[in-house]
C-alpha cells in the first residue's frame, strides 16, 4: 500500500511536468488548429538555456539563495523561449497560414528535426549527454509513515502549480486571454471584433512555450541529464496527454498530464510483478492514446462545440 | 459616409460581384436585398476587409479603406454583424460582450453601454452569465447587434438579423435597430431576404442580383415599384 502511495506520489510529479508542456500542445491547437510538432524541442531548448544560464551566471548567482536564483534562471529561459516559439511561428508557420493544415503539420516535422539536428553539432550542444545542473538542493523530505518526496520534487510540483494558476489568470482574467478564447472559438468573428489574430497567436506561441521552457528545466531537474533528443519522449506523452484531455480543452491538457504520469509511474513500479521490463512505461501513453482515438476521440473534457443557425 | 464603387469580389474562379456601387449617407438606414446567392453577404464582407477584393474601392468617411486588414476597419468605427451572427458559444453573454468592446479601454463606459444594451435586451440580462451557445436563435442574434454596439460603432453592418426567428421577434428586433439609429445616430447598412421589413425601415434601397446592382431609389419608391414586388415582396 505504502509502495503503491510513493508510486502515485511519484507520478503526479512526473504527469505535472506532462501537463506543462500539453498546454502549449493545446493552446496552440486552439488558436490554428494544428498540432505543433516542435513543441518537444521547445521544451529541449528550456533545458539547455537552464544549463547554459546557470554555466554563464553561475558565479555571479552565487551569494543568492538558491530560490533566486533558481527563479531567475526560470523566468529567462522562458523569456527566450517565449521568444523562439514567436520566431518560430513566424518564419515557419505564418506563411503558411491559409494554405492546407498537412503542409503545417509537416513543417512543423521538419523545424522539429531541424532543431534536434542542429542541436547536435557540436558547436551548438552537442550529441553527448551533459548533466544538467542541482538548481535545487537535494534532500528529502519524509512525508507521515515511509513516504519520501525529495526537495526537487516538491519544488517541481509548486512551480507547477504556480505556473498553473498564472495560466488560469491570463486566459481567465485578462484581454488577451479573452482573445485567446475568442479566437479559438471563431477567428473570423475575433477579427470582427477588432482583434489582430496575429498577435493573439503570437501571444500564445510565446505562453506555450515558455511553459514547455520551464518544464524542461524542471524535468532536468528530475532527471539530471540533457541532450538534443531529450524532447521527443515528453513531447510526444505531453501531445497525447492533450488527446486525452481534449485537445483545445486547457483543464483537459493538466488532467491529462496528471493521469499519464502516474499511470506511467505505476506501470513502470509493477511491470516486474506480471513479469514485463520496466522499459514498457515509455507504451503506456500510447496505448492511451489508441484507447482514446477508439472510444472517445473528442478527449476527456473535450465538447463537441454546436452553433445555433 | 460610405462610398463603393465597383466594387468587384471572386471566390478562385467564381466571381461573386461585378462591380457593385453603393452609397450610404451618414445617420440614415439604407438596405440591400435581393435573391440566394446574389451577392448581398460578399458585400458586406468586402466591406469589413473579411475578403480581398479584385478591383473597385470602398471610401469611409474620406478615407480609402479598401482590403484593409479587418481589425484595422473595426477601429475605424464600421462594425459588421455577419451573416450566422458569429457569437463565442464557449464564453458567457458578458463575454461575448466584453469582446465586442475590445478595442476600448474606458472600464466606465463600457460598462455604461453594458448597462445600455442591457436594457434594449432584458433577456441578455438575466442571462449574462450563461453560456452563449446555450442561447435560442433570436436571443443569439439579440447577443450579436449587442456585441456590435458594445464596440460604439458608427457605422453598422447587420446581415441578415431576421434569419431564423419568429415573426414577432423580427419585428420587435428591427424597432430596436430603428430606435437605435434614431437615438444613436448610428448608420446602418442592412442585408435582409426579408424585403417587406427592410424597405419599411430603411429610407434607400438596392436590389442585388448575380453580383450587380439591378435597382437601386427611395425605399418607398422600391416598394411601389411592381417589378420588386412581384421578386421580392410576394405581391
Ligand atoms: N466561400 C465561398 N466560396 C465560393 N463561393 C462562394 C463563397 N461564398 C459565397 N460564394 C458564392 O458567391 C455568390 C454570392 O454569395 P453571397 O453569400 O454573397 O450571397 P447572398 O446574397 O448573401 O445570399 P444569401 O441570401 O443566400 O445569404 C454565391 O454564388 C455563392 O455561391
Ligand atoms: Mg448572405
Amino acid at each position: 500500500m505504502e509502495q503503491f502511495a510513493q508510486q502515485l506520489l511519484n507520478g503526479l510529479f512526473l504527469g505535472s511536468i506532462y501537463a506543462l508542456i500539453a498546454l502549449g500542445y493545446t493552446m496552440v491547437y486552439g488558436v490554428l488548429r494544428f498540432i505543433n510538432f516542435a513543441h518537444g524541442d521547445v521544451f529541449m531548448l528550456g533545458a539547455f538555456s537552464g544549463l547554459y544560464l546557470n554555466r554563464w551566471l553561475g558565479p555571479s548567482l552565487a551569494s543568492l539563495h538558491w530560490s533566486i536564483s533558481l527563479t531567475i534562471i526560470l523566468v529567462l529561459s522562458m523569456l527566450i523561449c517565449a521568444a523562439l516559439g514567436i520566431l518560430i511561428e513566424f518564419l515557419a508557420y505564418r506563411p503558411l497560414r491559409n494554405r492546407p493544415r498537412l503542409n503545417v503539420l509537416i513543417t512543423a516535422i521538419g523545424v522539429s528535426l531541424l532543431i534536434e539536428y542542429t542541436g547536435q553539432h557540436p558547436a551548438v550542444f552537442g550529441a553527448t549527454q551533459q548533466p544538467f545542473p542541482a538548481l535545487i538542493p537535494a534532500n528529502n523530505i519524509s512525508l507521515t509513515g515511509n513516504l519520501a518526496v525529495t526537495n526537487t520534487q516538491m519544488i517541481v510540483f509548486v512551480t507547477v502549480v504556480l505556473l498553473l494558476v498564472a495560466l488560469r489568470y491570463i486566459v481567465m482574467k485578462t484581454r488577451m486571454g479573452l482573445a485567446m478564447r475568442a479566437l479559438s472559438l471563431n477567428p473570423t468573428a475575433s477579427a470582427l471584433m477588432g482583434v489582430n489574430n496575429s498577435v493573439v497567436i503570437s501571444f500564445t506561441f510565446g505562453l506555450g512555450s515558455a511553459l514547455a521552457a520551464a518544464g524542461g528545466i524542471l524535468y532536468a531537474s528530475l532527471y539530471p541529464s540533457v541532450e538534443p533528443f531529450m524532447g521527443i519522449m515528453p513531447g510526444l506523452k505531453a501531445f497525447i496527454a492533450a488527446v486525452l484531455g481534449g485537445i483545445g480543452n486547457i483543464p483537459g491538457a493538466a488532467l491529462g498530464g496528471l493521469i499519464i504520469g502516474v499511470t506511467e509511474t505505476l506501470v513502470g513500479g509493477y511491470s516486474s510483478v506480471v513479469g514485463l521490463p520496466t522499459g514498457y512505461k515509455d507504451g503506456v501513453a500510447f496505448v492511451i492514446l489508441i484507447l482514446i482515438l477508439l472510444f472517445k476521440p473528442s478527449g476527456l473534457l473535450g465538447k463537441t462545440e454546436r452553433e445555433k443557425v | 459616409m460610405l462610398d463603393v464603387r465597383n466594387l468587384e469580389v471572386a471566390y478562385g474562379s467564381i466571381r461573386a460581384l461585378h462591380g457593385v456601387s453603393l452609397h450610404v449617407p451618414e445617420k440614415s438606414i439604407v438596405t440591400l436585398i435581393g435573391a440566394n446567392g446574389a451577392g448581398k453577404s460578399s458585400t458586406l464582407r468586402a466591406l469589413s476587409g473579411l475578403i480581398k477584393t479584385k478591383a473597385g474601392t470602398v471610401t469611409y468617411e474620406g478615407n480609402e479603406i479598401t482590403n484593409q486588414a479587418p481589425h484595422r476597419i473595426v477601429a475605424r468605427g464600421l462594425c459588421h454583424v455577419p451573416e450566422g451572427r458569429m457569437i463565442f458559444p464557449n464564453l458567457t453573454i458578458e463575454e461575448n460582450l466584453r469582446m465586442g468592446a475590445f478595442l476600448r479601454r474606458d472600464a466606465k463606459g463600457i460598462a455604461a453601454d453594458m448597462d445600455y444594451v442591457f436594457t434594449i435586451f432584458p433577456r441578455l440580462l438575466e442571462r449574462r452569465k450563461q453560456l452563449a451557445g446555450t442561447l435560442s436563435g433570436g436571443e443569439q442574434q439579440m447577443l450579436a447587434i449587442s456585441r456590435a454596439l458594445m464596440g460604439k460603432p458608427k457605422f453598422l453592418m447587420l446581415d441578415e438579423p431576421s434569419l431564423g426567428i419568429a415573426p414577432l421577434l423580427v419585428k420587435a428586433i428591427f424597432q430596436k435597430i430603428v430606435e437605435i439609429n434614431r437615438t444613436q445616430g448610428l448608420t446602418i447598412l442592412l442585408v435582409e431576404q426579408n424585403a417587406n421589413l427592410a424597405l419599411e425601415v430603411s429610407s434607400y434601397g438596392y436590389v442585388l442580383e448575380t453580383g450587380k446592382v439591378i435597382l437601386e431609389g427611395p425605399s418607398a419608391d422600391l416598394r411601389a415599384n411592381p417589378q420588386v414586388q412581384a421578386a421580392y415582396l410576394g405581391i
